[in-house]
């Protein structure tokens, strides 16, 4: 890969904890091509929407970025950046994308006018001329009747279409790169079939990077070109979509996948994955997923394992794969 | 469909729940959220009946219709012979201890200012089972132990324990006044994958173990393909098609129930690309379609679909509701088979079998 869209080095998130701040990301890299979708997956707490809020300079308070961080999207370093430069690559050259469309709508607005005002933000045109590109917006995220839609509020339209109404407001700026945040959680199945089709179409044609963030392997197998998954504030391994559903070499993220219900499995046990995962600040010393891996020894509890690369587009944080590798 | 089986533990006929809609000063009723709109469910002894769709399509209202936490407005429920809906409150008591339910918000539904032995303990002591309290605190702290928690931590409160404990804690509280049916709500939705996996295991071992039957409430199709035995497919208030479970993922017939297994994405990186089938949104229930109420929807609908109710179109193992219901003349009905069906894995199995009067 050339110089990336989006290099994100060394980030390290803190919070306030018993006896000093406590880091509940540590040290994750990432890097996003132009048009690259790029899946972060977890479970709850690993710590994959904060590295996306981060990324968006919106941690929540008292949440610190450390100084050794550096995030670096079409080679400007978004850390040095001044709080008017942000605002205006947020909602431009980055859109966002969350979980709950309702939240994030303001509901006294009829949903045209919200787009309306974040395209007259961004674009110096007329209002009619904003207007019609809203209405083509609308018809390009899928919205049936674009046009009677436009004075439509937000508790008039059902989940589905105020996601469409989410995308199509991140994407009347053009982005390069979508944050998307459970974009698919709260929908049900075919709805969520409906959004992911509309994904991926959208950043086949428009070139959208999308760093996407799910806990839902599923979701990852239809939009990522590449995952990377996290587990108590680490990246533990990553790869394209084909390494990571295909042969994961990670023993967590190998357990996530067998965790996950599967006709295979019928009238038979799950794997499980025994304990619970380790709060911030309780994090083991070495490898943090040491004290629930069925395959750990010694070095695991002793020291933190570097990168090994499994193959050129396959990596994994893991003593057990550094011999299997090697041997 | 009026004729019972006598090997049924909990049979439904024509259950209709609707919820008024009241406007204006006067709070006149002007409508109704048609809820459940004639749902027919048979649930044998030992089995595990999944009920699937997406939100609003009623399955939350059914299991609490049946529970009569929200009163039925039509159709009837038997459980092992009795027709519950014309029991009274006091002589439906003794069925509220058979049937527990275990819900999806374990934060939600256990009452904070309970310690975890006062909330494992409280149905027991409502239906008088333990001589005391202390033979009552052993039995707390054998359940506990039963679903993998310290019985040292039965002084603490929920807010103490993760996402996945407070599940264990419900399960052991519904489990207490040793139930028959357990009706699981979403039971393990609200869980990482992991825990869920924990959690599932759990909940087939007390099945095993107790001669559970579950009625399992869900939206998540990969779980019921798992865990189910039959299931149950609802949209809009009713039930579409139903059917065993190998069977439905095989060969979906109701054209609502194929859309929804297209829409499930594949954990196989060679196969990508789920086909969106059904199009537009979910109708409200409170302004249900005419006719079929998937018509608006269905890729597949006849010009007569959108005028008259779809006949309930017999199936060797369930039925659908649908007139294009594929083989529906060659499979006769036979109701030998079907009990068979579901008698066969799950409970005869064990040898176990209690017959219902």
């Amino acid at each position: 890969m050339s110089t990336p869209l989006l290099a994100v080095e060394n980030l390290v998130l803190t919070f306030p904890g018993e006896g000093g701040r406590v880091a509940v990301v540590d040290k994750v890299s990432l890097a996003i091509g132009r048009g690259e979708t790029l899946a972060l997956v977890g479970e709850s707490g690993c710590g994959k929407s904060l590295t996306a809020l981060a990324i968006m300079r919106l941690l929540p308070k008292p949440g610190r970025i450390e100084a050794s961080s550096r995030i670096e999207f079409d080679g400007r370093n978004l850390l040095e950046l001044s709080v008017p430069e942000m605002r205006s690559i947020r909602g431009g050259a980055i859109g966002m994308i969350f979980q709950e469309p309702m939240t994030s709508l303001n509901p006294v607005t009829s949903v045209g006018q919200q787009v309306l005002e974040a395209v007259l933000l961004h674009e110096k045109v007329s209002r009619r001329a904003a207007r019609e590109r809203v209405i083509e917006l609308f018809q390009m995220v899928g919205i049936p009747d674009p046009g009677a839609r436009f004075g439509a509020y937000p508790h008039q339209l059902s989940g589905g279409l105020k996601q469409r109404v989410m995308i199509a407001t991140a994407m009347a700026m053009r982005p390069r790169l979508l944050i998307a945040d459970e974009p698919t959680t709260a929908l049900d199945a075919t709805i969520r079939a409906q959004i992911l089709e509309l994904l991926r179409q959208l950043s086949a044609t428009t070139g959208t990077a999308v760093l996407l963030i799910t806990h839902d392997f599923g979701v990852v197998n239809e939009i990522a070109d590449r995952v990377a998954v996290m587990y108590a504030g680490m990246i533990v391994e990553e790869g394209t979509r084909r390494d990571l559903l295909g042969q994961p070499r990670h023993p967590y993220a190998q357990g996530l996948l067998k965790s996950i219900p599967r006709p295979e499995a019928r009238g038979g046990r799950l794997e499980e994955i025994k304990g619970v995962v380790p709060r911030p600040g309780r994090w083991p010393p070495a490898c943090r997923f040491a004290p629930r891996c069925p395959s750990a020894f010694d070095r695991c509890r002793a020291e933190l394992p570097h990168r090994t690369e499994v193959s050129p587009s396959q990596g994994a944080w893991c003593h057990l794969v550094e011999y299997e590798v090697h041997a | 469909m009026t004729v019972l089986s006598a090997d049924a533990l909990l049979e439904v006929r024509g259950l209709q729940t609707w919820f008024p809609i009241r406007s204006g000063v006067l709070r006149r009723v002007n409508g109704a959220v048609r809820a459940v709109d004639g749902v027919d469910l048979t649930v044998y002894p030992g089995e595990t009946l999944a009920l699937v769709g997406e939100s609003g399509c009623g399955k939350t209202t059914v299991g609490r219709t049946l529970l009569r936490l929200v009163e039925p407005t039509g159709g009837n429920i038997w459980f092992g012979g009795v027709n519950l809906t014309r029991l009274s409150r006091d002589a439906f008591r003794p069925y509220r201890q058979k049937m527990q339910i275990v819900m999806q918000d374990p934060g939600a539904a256990l009452d904070p200012r309970l310690t975890v032995r006062d909330t494992i303990a409280e149905g027991m002591d409502a239906f008088g089972l333990g001589a005391n309290a202390e033979q009552r605190t052993q039995r707390v702290a054998d359940l506990m132990r039963r679903v993998s928690l310290d019985p040292e931590l039965m002084w603490r409160y929920p807010h103490e324990f993760s996402g996945g404990q407070r599940q264990r804690i419900s399960i052991a509280r519904a489990l207490a006044v040793e139930p028959v049916l357990l009706i699981c709500d979403e039971a393990t939705s609200a869980l990482d994958v992991s825990i869920q996996a924990q959690i599932l295991n759990l909940l087939g071992e007390l099945k095993a173990e107790r001669k559970l039957t579950y009625l399992f409430i869900t939206h998540d199709l990969g779980v019921v393909r798992y865990f189910a035995d039959r299931v149950a497919v609802m949209y809009l208030g009713r039930i579409v098609e139903l059917g065993r479970t190998e069977r439905v993922f095989a060969e979906p017939a109701h054209p609502y129930t194929k859309a929804l297994l297209a829409s499930i994405p594949s954990l196989d990186p060679e196969r990508r690309g789920v086909k969106p089938m059904a199009l537009g949104d979910v109708p409200s229930p409170s302004r249900p379609p005419s006719g079929c109420h998937f018509h608006p929807r269905c890729a597949v609908r006849l010009a007569t679909c959108s005028r008259y109710d779809p006949p309930v179109m017999p199936l060797r193992d369930g039925f659908s509701r649908c007139v294009l219901t594929p083989d529906a003349e060659a499979s006769q009905p036979d109701r030998a088979d079907i009990a068979m069906a579901t008698s066969s894995k799950s409970y005869s199995a064990d040898g176990t079998t209690e017959p219902q009067p």
